[in-house]
């Protein structure tokens, strides 16, 4: 019993007591852990609110009435609430059927994208084949180039489709797939979406960091290579992935590149959102050819509103899913 | 020790191409050795990336480089005809083009600066976050918060209305007139004239720092993670050799976290390059969609490319060597 109490010198001691015991080491180790800890919780207050900040003037200026915006002495509170301006925006973006499209899209190209960039990063981090060094160079390349440099002959491909001229011998015509999901699909599913260099790079990490032992011996045991991945490496690779599908998901659900270039037949809400501003000034006018200009003041309001709602799902989703999100960057800084 | 690479008798610069044919022809001597097994399992599990580099990637980069040296015209539902123009459409695209030249000036400035304010701002918040205080979750959840806040179309969308522009240099007036601390400083500052330059680009590092926080969501946890690999007992070992926390900083936390460096840099580079508020990118868009002036969008994405490539081959030379240096 007496071994777990640990005494120490001077414990019923005063403060000053002790510190002049120390020589006055202890009030100065005393004051400048304070004054570090005071500075530290400042800058940190600070940062942090300048993140949240435009979040929480957005959520309030939703509320708010036109003549509201231009009172001055409003800051926060509205004070004539009202939630005419959510009717607004989501008649403007086209509202529960863009998010539905958003949502279906997203899942789908992000599901994907995960499931090819696990397969090519296990291959990458665990078999040994001729030409390795050019193909991983290919994938950081892919990491590096940006799409934008491939967009005009990418959308001419997809505009004229045709493989190696089938299409054109038998009807005649290549066709124009660029108004539907397909061609997305198509590079969802060979890695070729939305920084998917980067998935492979994150998940290869992974896997490079996995003992081989396991394999081995399930190799011995004699598990073929498709039963070794599913039933050994797979299980425990899920929380990796599952960010991987996360940043996937949530990149995707706000992308506009490749939505304005591959899904604009679809009505997303992205896209939607991009082009508000145009569709605000005929949504005003009376007569729908005509645009009137809408005060500059009610611009920026509705805009919030319409950058909150695409946010706030993947809020939420953050909310109930931050210690997974975080877990693939882990092994980024990793050496080879 | 047998050597492990070689297969075939002499190494040609063509071998590890034979290696890769020799492993698939079916009664080859080294078709059955398990060299040859795992290289077959191994290119069909890459095999999705090989197919869609090639046809996804591959293909439109030569296309789209082609293009930048023609003429693209559009027929409707037979494809684009091509004439050679030479380098006509990169001299369109810095001589005729108003806006080009100015906006690729201004992004890469702004990218140059960004990049470091971002490496280094991260690294302090990423240094505080790895210490022990109240509330450290809350605000490691906070911080990585931009990452979703500040992607794809939300970042510039409320910019992209012209009276913003308007709106923006009638604060910049107001500011001016009242109180200002950043620009009271800075003129104090830059009365002294000591080196007035560093201290301009040090004021716009500060006025851009909501952007910069922004940024640098990912960056904070590479860090963070980096940090928390190191393991306690150095930090022990130096205590107790009487180092101080200022000089375990510098000699431990630094150089163990400065390989990291070099990764995040290379993505703040290309974040930076590729975002959508980027006035480049829109110029490029516009240029494609609305004039349908393929050749040109082509040189000016191409160039743009080029400048990518070299700021990261720039940063990527500076770290390499910087951190060479701690080893």
């Amino acid at each position: 019993m007496s071994k777990s109490k640990t005494v120490f010198i001077g414990e019923n001691k005063s403060f000053w007591e002790r510190n002049r015991r120390s020589g006055g080491y202890l009030l100065k180790r005393e004051t400048k852990r304070t004054v570090v800890s005071i500075a530290r919780a400042l800058l940190m207050f600070g940062l942090c609110f300048m993140i949240i900040q435009p979040l929480l003037i957005r959520f309030s200026t939703g509320f708010m009435v036109e003549q509201d915006l231009y009172d001055s002495t409003i800051v926060l509170v509205p004070r004539h609430l009202t939630l005419d301006n959510y009717r607004i925006v989501f008649d403007l973006t086209d509202f529960p059927n863009s998010m539905v499209n958003t949502l279906w899209t997203s899942l789908l190209v992000s599901v994907l994208q995960i499931i090819s960039c696990t397969l090519v990063s296990y291959g990458f981090a665990r078999f040994e084949f001729p030409l390795k060094k050019f193909w991983f160079g290919c994938v950081i390349m892919l990491i590096v180039v940006p799409p934008q440099t491939i967009q005009t002959a990418l959308y001419m491909n997809f505009a004229n489709f045709d493989i190696f001229g089938i299409f054109k011998a038998t009807t005649g015509k290549p066709i124009n797939l660029r108004t539907s999901i397909l061609p997305y699909a198509m590079m969802s599913l060979t890695c070729m979406g939305l920084k998917n260099g980067l998935y492979i790079y994150m998940l290869r990490q992974y896997f490079k960091g996995v003992p081989t032992s396991l394999e081995e011996a399930a190799y011995i045991d004699g598990c073929g290579t498709i039963h070794t991945f599913t039933k050994i490496m797979l299980p425990d690779a899920v929380p990796t992935i599952a960010s991987c599908f996360l940043f996937a998901f949530v990149w995707q659900w706000t992308d506009i590149f490749y939505t304005r270039n591959f899904l604009s037949s679809y009505s997303i809400y992205s896209n939607q959102l991009s082009s508000i501003v145009s569709r605000m000034a005929r949504y005003f006018s009376a007569d729908a050819s005509k645009a009137v200009i809408v005060p500059n003041g009610r611009q920026q309001q509705l805009i919030a509103i319409g950058v909150l709602i695409c946010c706030i799902p993947l809020i939420i989703l953050y909310c109930f899913t931050q210690k997974t999100f975080v877990q693939s960057l882990a092994m980024t800084g990793s050496k080879e | 020790m047998k050597k492990m690479k070689s297969t075939s008798l002499s190494e040609h610069w063509y071998s590890p191409l034979q290696d890769a044919v020799m492993s698939f022809v079916p009664g080859n001597s080294t078709y059955k050795t398990m060299r040859a097994r795992s290289a077959r399992t191994g290119v069909l599990f890459i095999l999705p990336f090989i197919i869609g580099f090639l046809v996804f990637m591959a293909k439109p980069m030569v296309e789209s480089f082609i293009m930048s040296f023609n003429d693209v015209t559009l027929i409707p539902g037979q494809g684009y005809s091509q004439s050679y123009v030479g380098l006509n459409n990169y001299k369109h695209a810095f001589t005729v083009d108003p806006e080009f030249n100015k906006y690729l000036l201004e992004e890469v400035g702004q990218m140059a600066i960004n990049t470091i304010a971002t490496l280094v701002m991260s690294f302090v918040v990423a240094v505080i976050l790895n210490q022990e205080f109240k509330g450290r979750t809350l605000c490691r959840a906070i911080f990585f918060l931009p990452v979703i806040l500040s992607s794809g179309v939300l970042p510039g969308i409320e910019h992209q209305n012209e009276f913003y522009d308007m709106m923006a240099g009638m604060a910049e007036a107001m500011e001016e007139s009242g109180v200002d601390l950043s620009a009271t400083l800075q003129d104090l500052l830059s009365l002294s004239g000591v080196g007035g330059q560093v201290f301009e680009v040090v004021f716009t590092m500060i006025d851009s720092i909501y952007d910069i926080v922004m940024a640098s969501g990912i960056q904070i946890i590479v860090f963070l993670s980096g940090l928390q690999s190191i393991s306690p007992s150095l930090y022990e070992a130096a205590e107790v050799e009487g180092c101080s926390a200022w000089e375990s900083f510098w000699k431990i936390t630094f150089p163990m976290v400065s390989p990291l460096l070099l990764v995040n840099c290379i993505y703040t580079i290309i974040d930076f390059f590729m975002k959508n508020d980027n006035r480049v990118m829109e110029l490029i868009y516009q240029v494609t969609y609305q004039d349908f002036k393929f050749g040109i969008s082509a040189a000016m994405s191409w160039t743009y490319f080029g400048i990518a490539l070299a700021f990261i081959g720039i940063g990527a030379f500076i770290i390499s060597k910087a951190v060479k240096s701690y080893e």
